[in-house]
């Protein structure tokens, strides 16, 4: 066998993964590798600038389920990765980033462009490695990729040094085995305990007020066709988190939509009022939970993850079920069947009174036909989608917008930064996720903060010509944060004013894109239209939006859902119900 | 069974009361684990009382006993995230399980007439401490011992004038079985 270049290993990895697509920005660390892939079998994306590298193949990776690849040079190059890992350590999506560093006799010194990379990502990676010695470097990123989409999945970084990717070597492929072996105490929990699950069981057939509680495990974990014959099933209404989205079929009955923060009505009021709240792939996020004590205060908690740190981590479960969630499902399901319940008559006035919550105060918004509310132009976008298409949002108000107003049949078919909350997320996803997903409409709902600040990568769209939809809901604000200043800071609008942008209709045609602008609602329709004809390059759509609408419902930070503020003029106006059943 | 399914309905989590927990830990002895484990606590705001880190009998291992203080459920998170880590291959609160504990403690103490002189001995012979080096008018103590013993013989000390201390930081390992413990409490 004849010897090979470390960099010529990496490539040997990346293609012996199923690896097809790697995004990056070269620089002297890395070159080696670069230059190994000129010739390699492999779509290689050259993104401007690091952050939206490794956005994009967080994108490509949610919306397929592989590993997403990023490369990066030394130094300043993967420093700009920091974001776009630690975003996808939040949301638990599995990457590989490999980083050039500095010759191994430079290390140590504040050589040129070397930072201590693996010390910076260490809490913002699954795991990380500094490769020290050739014969370890085909083992290790073998466990990289081993470990980035097993048991939780997550990111991880392998650091090698240039001298490392120059050096020749006759080496050997490591067998999964091999892999296994090198990493001894790593050992995931898939089964779920038979004691607990029978537990579980019991509770769900003696509940009269039980809600399904669902984060986006259930969506890593390929469990949507278990979740709905459970929901099915036991008539269990649904409510998901903003990463569950997707993971049961908005359009279904049983869907109550997003519960905290921004949660349906109907949603937080059958969470506050339930007697079983069953926690699938979900992790009691503050933005879900509001005030801890008046959480669900009267349910009994089953909670199913496969991350045994996700529970009781910050609310007392009563029925932990430590596992993957798709095999706890069919295990709970078999459980279930065993002893037959008369399930239609045991939900019925617990399934009346929420459809009485949701027509008290449905999700909805005061239309306008003289200027565009974001909400309208979700909901067009919606229409002329046949809700079909991905979404990727940036984080704000448009993000929870497009939450809302557009409703996700499938898995993986709404991308955001749920758990770092990272702007300028959106619309690199929606290049990956489109690279991932070539046959899919690919719509990245950005607001014109977010989008900025990534928007240099449409050159990047632009050159591989990936016609990813790009909608920017204009409110010439930071959204988000002016409506916090608004309700809790006596509206002092302290530094949130967009007022200054680029004319977005101009940029993108500078950047050889398409660009077009609405500013009636009448124009929105006739925007998304043009917009969907366009298939060989990303197209940029201003809509210039109501600058003050605000998002609603709306439960204030560390509150309880008791305190929710459901329309403009109501505040705190959620009741208390124990009567059911 | 149905009254085992009965929930206990405490929310928030009970808050229970701080103590000491011992905190043994195998990993793999890779370059870095130690910084990834001490990091972890430090990102999480959780106190290290003491640590000790060395190789066991197998190749590769290392144990690490780690003292902090904390409830029980900021324990529980943090062994949690200890086996979190890849490199983790064990990890055992051993607070409430009989085990050996020991410090290795090394103390300067200040020793100038002839009657602090005996009084020290004394305490050293009691204590089975040793002394380690002498100077015209100070002692270097050695001794070892659970943390009880160590504090009581640096209290017993500090009247004469503690110059310096250093601590090892606790070891501690499980008892393997009843009559093996016995023995060691009859050694003592
Ligand atoms: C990188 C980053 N910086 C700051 C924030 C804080 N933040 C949250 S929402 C928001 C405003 C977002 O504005 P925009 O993208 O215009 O969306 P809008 O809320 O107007 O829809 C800000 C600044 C963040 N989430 N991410």
């Amino acid at each position: 066998m004849p010897k090979k270049r470390g960099a010529d290993i990496v490539i040997d990895v990346l293609l012996e993964e199923g690896v097809d697509t790697v995004f990056g920005l070269p620089g002297g660390a890395i070159m080696e590798v670069y230059d190994a892939l000129f010739d390699a079998p492999l779509r290689n994306i050259l993104a401007r600038h690091e952050q939206a590298a490794a956005h994009m193949a967080d994108g490509y990776a949610r919306a397929t389920g592989k590993v997403g690849v990023v490369l990066a040079t030394s130094g300043p190059g993967a420093t700009n990765l920091v974001t776009g890992l630690a975003t996808a350590h939040m949301d638990s999506v599995p990457m590989v980033a490999i980083t050039g560093q500095v010759p191994r006799h430079y290390i140590g010194t504040d050589a040129f462009q070397e930072a201590d990379v693996v010390g910076i990502t260490r809490p913002i990676t699954k795991h990380n490695f500094l490769v020290t010695d050739i014969k370890d470097l085909a083992l290790i990123l073998r466990e990289a990729f081993y470990l980035a989409r097993t048991g939780r999945p997550g990111p991880v970084l392998v650091d090698i040094p240039k001298d490392i990717t120059q050096q020749e070597y006759n080496y050997k492929m490591p067998t999964e085995k091999d892999v296994e072996e090198a990493l001894p105490g790593y050992k995931p929990h898939y089964e779920g305990n038979p004691v607990q699950i029978k537990k579980a069981a019991e509770l769900i057939r003696k509940a009269k007020r039980p809600v399904l509680y669902v984060g986006g495990g259930v969506i890593i974990g390929n469990a949507s066709q278990e979740l709905r014959e459970l929901a099915e099933l036991t008539r269990i209404p649904v409510t998901t988190t903003n990463m569950g989205k997707g993971a049961f079929d908005e359009t279904h009955p049983l869907a109550l939509h997003m519960l905290g923060m921004h949660g349906t009505y109907y949603a937080n009021m059958a969470v506050y009022n339930a007697d079983l709240l069953i926690a699938v792939g979900a992790r009691f996020d503050d933005r879900v939970t509001g005030k801890i004590d008046e959480f669900a205060p009267e349910a009994k908690i089953i909670h199913i993850d496969i991350d045994p740190a996700s529970i009781s981590k910050n609310i007392h479960v009563d029925v932990p079920i430590v596992g993957d969630v798709k095999n706890v499902l069919q295990k709970l399901l078999k459980e279930l069947k065993k002893k037959p319940v008369e399930w239609v008559k045991a939900r019925e006035s617990w399934l009346k009174q929420i459809e009485k919550w949701r027509e008290k105060h449905p999700l909805t918004y005061q239309q306008s036909d003289k200027i565009i509310k974001p909400q309208y132009v979700i909901e067009e976008i919606y229409r002329i989608t046949d809700g079909e298409a991905i979404v990727s949002a940036g984080v704000g108000q448009h993000q929870m917008w497009a939450a809302m107003f557009y409703k996700y049949k499938y898995p993986r078919q709404f991308l955001n930064s749920g758990g770092l909350g990272t702007m300028g997320y959106g619309f690199p996803a929606a290049v990956g996720a489109k690279l991932g997903k070539p046959e899919k409409t690919v719509f990245a709902i950005e607001g014109d903060g977010s989008f900025v600040m990534n928007m240099q990568d449409v050159i990047t769209a632009v050159q591989y010509r990936i016609p990813v939809k790009i909608a920017i809901i204009n409110n010439e604000f930071l959204g988000m944060v002016r409506q916090w200043q608004q309700l809790f800071y006596d509206s002092r609008y302290s530094s949130v004013c967009l007022a200054v942008h680029p004319d977005f209709v101009k940029l993108a045609e500078s950047m050889g894109a398409v660009g077009l602008r609405a500013t009636k609602p009448k124009e929105v329709r006739e925007v998304l239209q043009k917009a969907m004809e366009i298939n060989d390059r990303p197209v940029i759509m201003d809509f210039v939006v109501d600058r003050e609408e605000n998002v609603l419902p709306m439960v204030p930070a560390g509150k309880s859902y008791r305190e929710m503020i459901v329309s403009p003029k109501q505040k705190g106006e959620a009741e208390t119900m124990y009567l059911v059943g | 069974m149905t009254e085992e399914i009965k929930a206990i309905k405490v929310r928030p989590l009970p808050k229970s009361e701080t103590r000491k927990h011992i905190i043994v830990v195998r990993v793999q002895h890779n370059f870095g684990v130690l910084t990834r484990i001490t990091s972890l606590f430090a990102g999480r705001g959780y106190n290290i009382e003491s640590l000790t880190v060395g190789k066991t009998h197998e190749p590769n291992v290392a144990r690490i006993t780690i003292v902090v203080e904390g409830n029980e459920r900021v324990v529980e998170q943090i062994i949690k995230q200890l086996r979190k880590l890849i490199e983790t291959l064990r990890v055992r609160d051993i607070t409430d399980v009989p085990h050996i504990e020991r410090e290795l403690v090394l103390i300067k103490v200040h020793a100038g007439e002839d009657k602090a002189r005996d009084e020290i001995m004394r305490l050293v012979s009691i204590f089975r401490a040793k002394v380690v080096d002498v100077s015209v008018d100070t002692y270097t103590i050695e001794v070892t011992g659970d943390s009880e013993k160590i504090e009581a013989f640096i209290k017993l000390l500090r009247p004469f004038g503690i110059k310096d201390i250093a601590r090892t930081g606790v070891l501690a390992l499980t008892r393997e079985s009843a009559k093996e413990s016995l023995q060691e409490h009859r050694l003592e």
